[in-house]
């Protein structure tokens, strides 16, 4: 199940002709895949495109009505390879991840997709996980569609523009008999906003027809001599409808006036942070009308070269606006002009940084330095020379004040104790290398734990320990793995690889029940129940089948003293080969999802339930906080105590507390101090809870009677 | 810091209202952008709302960014992104991402309306830490009124939580009450209205919030500074008047009861009991002024701790540092001692821990704290891990002391007492267990741990009162070193072993002018981390001195 339920938003999918559809970016998409009369999709998920697949998870109703299938694929590359149904069937096809990681993963199938080339509409989303609140390595996706020779649209940031660019990008595809990439960027997939939606489409052809009739051509398949023939093909026929498709259909778009003396070409993805910079510059109102001419590239890639000299046209300079780096596109326009033999001057990284996110502040000192090098004439004299340099105030420095507050695991997170152990097996131990990997469990990196050395791709955590293996090694290597990226591609990359090369490290499986940090999706050892997939598959078998001998499973990662006493067993024992631990507890964030509208409904209907938090007792507490060098848990903070007597603030545990059980734990595993209890509130007690709790509550009064009459009490002690 | 606009905005130029949400993620950020979505379009405003999901939510810094105009029939063209000097309203959820707001340059002076909730939740960095690791919110406070146009800041959060709602609720309230948009309050009200779970509750938190921002923002603008930050309280606001010095009149006003003394200031026990200790208040109350609030507050920890015998022991250890003390030095030196001295005797043994535990005022108080409520049955599980060390540290001295010198017989018995006990509390076995060891307290200071705490602290304080001739304030801040002390186990053995390397600086400085300066240096450093690393290496730069 994942983290967000969509069967409200479901529903949107369904609207008709004409009708207004609102919300989400990523909807807008899934909605225009229908509208468009795709066939099949398939994907990986991930920020910012994961909710596009839990929609679609949640709407098998609706693509059953409609002949559509849909697959959660096992990776990217799964995804990609998925869109051969479109190579000899007419059918549309769309796979969806997040990228650049997503295109990585999926470059072997996209080059052999790509080499072939499609009859049916093959598109793949990918969402663009670049700039502020990224998760990733900054890199573009760009490169994947030059290399690969697919087009890449990246549309205005949008509804009607990127459901139109849905439109486009399924038709361009046949056009070209290429596969085509649609680029959303993090903020567009999760824009809200508004578009007049059309009726959905059968699929012209279903998977189920074209099962029934098979059809293959040879000359579509990568294998020589067909892959020169391509590589051809490519240059001399697909390229040439691209570029006719995309001027013949206006993809490119065109604002503000014809003529000028300089002008901006940008990708579609960035027209709005140029608006609003040429907004702030007094160039352009609310609605975008502006006084510098604007060319934006709809479909970054290819180019279409007269285009873009005529809008050179009369020009003395043209600034582009592309968002990372390399400069593909300026380096292109550059090379256009010069072969044309045009004196337009192509500037763009000269006034916008070469690396890093074009943010409103950047763009606006960007276009803005262009306007006042190449156009001074055209801006406000306000603008043009300012009066104030500063604004006259003196805000005083925060820097050394705010604390940074990166991500970290979630209260209740079965993960935090696989960490506290580790860091615990490391007092004992000394210090070990540690691989990480991708996934919730890399926030071990961070503070309190500080774990782990690298992280160099999902699934690979063990691979990345590979080459620490030596007779002569007195430590072995430590690696992490999540179960999603066990499953994507761990078990093959990383298990296999280490029982093969008879690897002698520790390798840690965290299994959390879910792909949990994409947002809660099932995955072959889910635990849940999936109307449409097979799961509870357990890892541990998978891993014995690929031939490790060693292995453990623990089944609450909570109990800490057993979760180091396996990592110190696993780091010392004479057994040679891979040594595996399965760690598995329910993730915290989906298992409250689920479980506390139950347990409140179950308590309000008059039902026996016991609910766990845990509390500190502030008075036994000494406020030196080594359990939170040992939790960074949310709920467990400090508190200021009203006693002068007292110099340093006290643990403390919040309402948000889930009562995992970490704290206590870890109190117990460290011999940390003795201030951590549980408290069990049986809700709804049954008759015997009442008599014999009014029984012991009976005796411990008297208990505490008889010392407190001998002794003095003080009220607020 | 501030990469402050270059270029301003050119006059009268855009509708378009441009509104920032700072939040911790798990605040309910999404749910505040879709409810203001809401509000706009109910008022015929067109809007757009952006958020960065992603791993940022797993409680990182996130930010929601909402912009929106008159609907007049066309679409405006809306950034996705804030941008620095073009943030109309900011709320932070929480009053360091008020300050990051700042930092990034979303709050500036001339536009932007700063809301937010004045409560804070500390960031991992801010909790590791042994001594107290906290930002400073006063400094942060001082930066909003400098950086803002108008600051509008309280506890949002309790508010929240008092109505049994989420800050989101409260944030909705603060921003509709601020009179920052020009929506009327009952189209706020209707999208709360329209959502599904927790309606009531977010309306009282939305009312409640509402009426506290209305209240700042009608106040006038010179009044504005003083009302509008409203600090959160340092202490809870009860006082403990039982401690009056002057209330203590000799027991006059206790009343006897049944041989049982209840006394208006909050002490009961057995009537003889209760004469002796006012008859301690009143020893203190011929103590210098400035020595009184503290020595009580020791001396009432000190008897809680152990009985009056031990309170007189305090005493007596007080009029120690005051008969080197004086007026001229503010008694800074027995304000120390009065403070430390309490601490130091009442170190954390089994015997503590136990009766601390087994008290009806700590039963009462976890009822309290997990909101027991109703016919609900509370159970309490502790959890130790007592070790050879606490077991020897509660045997008479020579029989403690045997068992130490013997590491066979010490490791056997570690075997059989070393590992981690759930005790259930609620329960008759549990409780009973750990009421028998909170009734050693009576032999205490016949056990092994009294007498290495005592030789500890004699020693300490010997070396505090042996400075005080030749350097008064260095006296103080060796007293202050005591801070130092702290946790159970190895904690405590790693505590001891930086007060021990703070204490060893002193050959160091000794003789310097700035010798206390130092001191009170190495002592700071040892709080900054775990192991002490940062101790090392002020000690190293005070060798090189």
């Amino acid at each position: 199940m994942a983290e967000r339920s969509f069967v409200k938003e479901v529903e949107k999918l369904r609207l008709g002709e004409g009708q207004e559809f609102a919300g989400e970016g990523i909807l807008a998409i899934t909605k225009a895949l229908l509208q468009c009369g795709v066939g099949y999709v398939g994907g990986y998920q991930g920020a910012p495109i994961s909710h596009l697949m839990d929609v679609l998870a949640d709407a098998q109703d609706i693509l059953g009505e409609l002949g559509v299938h849909f697959e959660a694929s096992a990776s990217e590359a799964t995804a990609t390879a998925m869109l051969a149904a479109s190579v000899h069937y007419p059918i549309r096809g769309a796979a969806t991840f997040k990228s650049t990681v997503g295109t990585n993963v999926a470059s072997d199938a996209l080059a052999n997709l790509a080499s072939g080339g499609v009859t049916g509409g093959a598109l793949i989303i990918v969402g663009e996980d670049y700039g502020e609140g990224s998760s990733i390595m900054q890199e573009r996706s760009h490169a994947f569609a030059m290399k690969s020779q697919v087009w890449l649209l990246d549309p205005r940031p949008n509804l009607p523009s990127i459901v139109k660019a849905v439109e486009d990008g399924f038709e361009l595809s046949e056009a070209s008999n290429t596969p085509v990439m649609l680029l959303v960027r993090i903020r567009c997939c999760h824009v809200h906003g508004r578009f007049v939606a059309k009726d959905n489409k059968r699929p012209t052809m279903t998977v189920a027809e074209a099962l029934s009739a098979p059809r293959r051509d040879t000359g579509r398949i990568v294998l020589p001599p067909a892959s020169f023939l391509h590589e051809k093909e490519k240059v001399e026929k697909r390229w040439p409808a691209a570029v006719d498709f995309i001027r013949s259909r206006k993809i490119n778009e065109f604002f503000g006036p014809a003529d000028g003396k300089v002008g901006i070409v940008c990708q579609g993805g960035m027209y709005n942070a140029v608006i609003r910079a040429l907004q702030r510059l007094g160039l352009a109102d609310t609605y975008g009308d502006t006084e510098v001419p604007l060319y934006v590239l709809n479909a970054a890639y290819p180019l279409v070269d007269d285009e873009f000299l005529t809008f050179c046209e009369g020009k003395d300079a043209v600034l582009v606006v592309e968002e990372g780096q390399p400069n593909y596109i300026e380096q292109s326009f550059a090379a256009m002009l010069h072969k044309a033999g045009r004196d337009t001057k192509v500037v763009g990284k000269e006034f916008l940084p070469m690396a890093g996110e074009y943010t409103g502040q950047v763009m606006l000192d960007g276009i803005g330095g262009f306007l006042r090098t190449h156009a001074a004439h055209l801006l406000p004299a306000a603008v043009r020379a300012p009066n104030t340099a500063g604004n006259g105030h003196d805000i005083p420095d925060l820097t050394r004040v705010v604390p940074g507050r990166p991500p970290g695991f979630c209260t209740g997170c079965p993960e935090r104790p696989i960490f506290a152990a580790t860091k615990l097996v490391e007092q004992e131990l000394g210090k070990h290398h540690i691989a990480s990997d991708i996934g919730c469990h890399l926030f071990s990196i961070m503070p309190p734990f500080e774990l782990g050395a690298t992280t160099m791709g999902y699934g690979l955590g063990p691979a990345s320990a590979s080459a620490f293996n030596s007779p002569e090694a007195k430590k072995r290597s430590i690696s992490f793995v999540g179960d999603g990226g066990f499953w994507h591609n761990g078990l093959t990359s990383s298990i296999g690889n280490a029982v093969f090369n008879k690897n002698d490290g520790v390798i840690v499986i965290v299994d959390n029940y879910y792909s949990a940090a994409t947002g809660g999706q099932d995955i072959l050892s889910s635990r849940a129940d999936n109307r449409t997939k097979a799961t509870k598959h357990p890892i541990t078998e998978a891993v014995k089948g690929m031939g490790v001998k060693w292995v453990r499973q623990i089944d609450r990662t909570y109990d800490v003293p057993k979760m180091r006493a396996t990592l110190k067993e696993a780091l010392t024992t004479g057994e040679t080969g891979p040594k595996v631990i399965v760690a598995s507890s329910e993730c915290m964030l989906n298992r409250q999802r689920r479980e506390r509208p139950l347990v409140d409904k179950a308590i309000k209907g008059g039902e026996r339930v016991v609910k766990p938090r845990f509390g500190v007792d502030e008075d036994i507490c000494t406020g030196d906080h080594a359990c939170m060098r040992l939790s960074g848990c949310p709920s467990l903070s400090v508190k200021t105590l009203d006693d002068p007597l007292r110099d340093d603030p006290v643990a403390h545990i919040d309402q948000s507390c889930v009562g995992c059980g970490n704290c206590g734990e870890v109190a117990d595993a460290a011999v940390l101090c003795p201030s951590f209890y549980r408290a069990d509130t049986v809700h709804n007690p049954g008759g015997w809870d009442r008599f014999a709790d009014a029984m012991r509550r009976k005796a411990i009064g008297m208990l505490q009677r008889l010392r407190e009459r001998r002794r003095l009490t003080f009220a607020d002690a | 810091m501030l990469d402050r606009p270059r270029t301003p905005a050119p006059a009268g130029a855009s509708e378009v209202i441009k509104l920032a949400i700072l939040a911790v993620g798990g605040q309910g950020g999404g749910v505040l952008a879709d409810w203001i979505i809401d509000v706009a379009e109910r008022s015929d405003y067109l809007a757009q709302s952006t958020s960065v999901a992603g791993v940022a939510q797993r409680t990182g810094a996130t930010i929601y960014y909402i912009e929106m105009a008159p609907d007049r029939g066309r679409l405006p063209v809306f950034a996705l992104s804030p941008a620095q000097g073009d943030v109309d309203i900011l709320i932070a959820a929480e009053l360091m991402e008020a300050g990051r707001a700042i930092m990034r340059g979303f709050v500036t002076p001339d536009r932007t309306t700063l809301i937010a909730s004045s409560h804070r939740i500390a960031a991992v960095s801010e909790k590791i830490l042994p001594g107290d690791g906290r930002a400073d919110s006063a400094k942060v406070r001082e930066a909003a009124l400098a950086a803002s146009k108008r600051f509008i800041a309280f506890d949002m959060e309790q508010i929240a939580v008092s109505a049994g709602s989420v800050i989101s609720a409260s944030l909705l309230g603060a921003l509709a009450g601020s009179g920052a948009l020009p929506f009327s309050r009952e189209t706020y009200e209707q999208a709360i209205l329209a959502g599904e779970r927790g309606v009531k509750a977010s309306l009282a938190a939305f009312a409640a919030a509402y009426d506290r921002a209305a209240d700042v923002s009608s106040s006038k603008p010179d009044e504005r500074a003083r009302s509008v930050i409203s600090p959160p309280p340092l202490t809870p606001p009860h006082k403990d008047e039982g401690l009056e010095v002057g209330a203590s009149d000799g027991g006059s006003g206790s009343q006897v009861r049944g041989g049982t003394a209840v006394s208006k200031q909050g002490v009961s026990g057995p009537a003889s009991q209760v004469a002796g200790w006012y008859a301690q208040l009143a020893r203190v109350s011929r103590l210098p002024e400035p020595v009184r609030e503290m020595a009580i507050r020791g001396l009432k920890k000190v008897v809680d701790y152990q009985d009056l015998a031990y309170g007189a022991d305090y005493l007596d250890q007080l009029d120690r540092a005051i008969a080197f003390d004086d007026a001229g030095h503010g008694f800074a030196l027995s304000i120390a001692a009065a403070k430390h001295l309490a601490n130091a005797m009442c170190y954390d043994d089994m015997i503590r821990v136990a009766d601390l535990k087994t008290r009806s005022s700590r039963v009462a108080r976890v009822r309290r704290e997990v909101g027991v409520r109703g016919d609900a049955v509370l159970r309490v599980t502790e959890y130790f891990h007592p070790r050879i060390e606490e077991f020897c540290g509660t045997m008479p001295v020579r029989l403690g002391r045997f068992i130490e010198d013997r590491p066979g017989l010490a490791a056997f018995l570690d075997r059989r007492i070393n590992r981690g006990r759930r005790v259930r509390t609620d329960g008759m076995i549990g409780f009973a267990t750990l009421w028998l060891i909170g009734g050693l307290r009576r032999w205490r200071r016949k056990l092994l741990r009294h007498a290495v705490e005592v030789e500890h602290l004699d020693r300490w304080y010997a070396l505090a009162l042996s400075h005080v001739p030749a350097n008064y304030a260095l006296a103080v801040e060796v007293l202050e070193c005591r801070r130092l002390i702290k946790g159970y186990s190895d904690t405590h053995a790693r505590a001891h072993s930086k007060f021990d390397r703070v204490l060893s600086g002193l050959e160091l400085v000794k003789g310097r002018a700035d010798a206390a300066d130092w001191i009170r240096r190495l002592r700071e450093a040892a709080l900054k981390d775990e192991k002490g690393e940062m101790l090392d290496g002020a000690l190293k730069t005070v060798a090189s001195l």
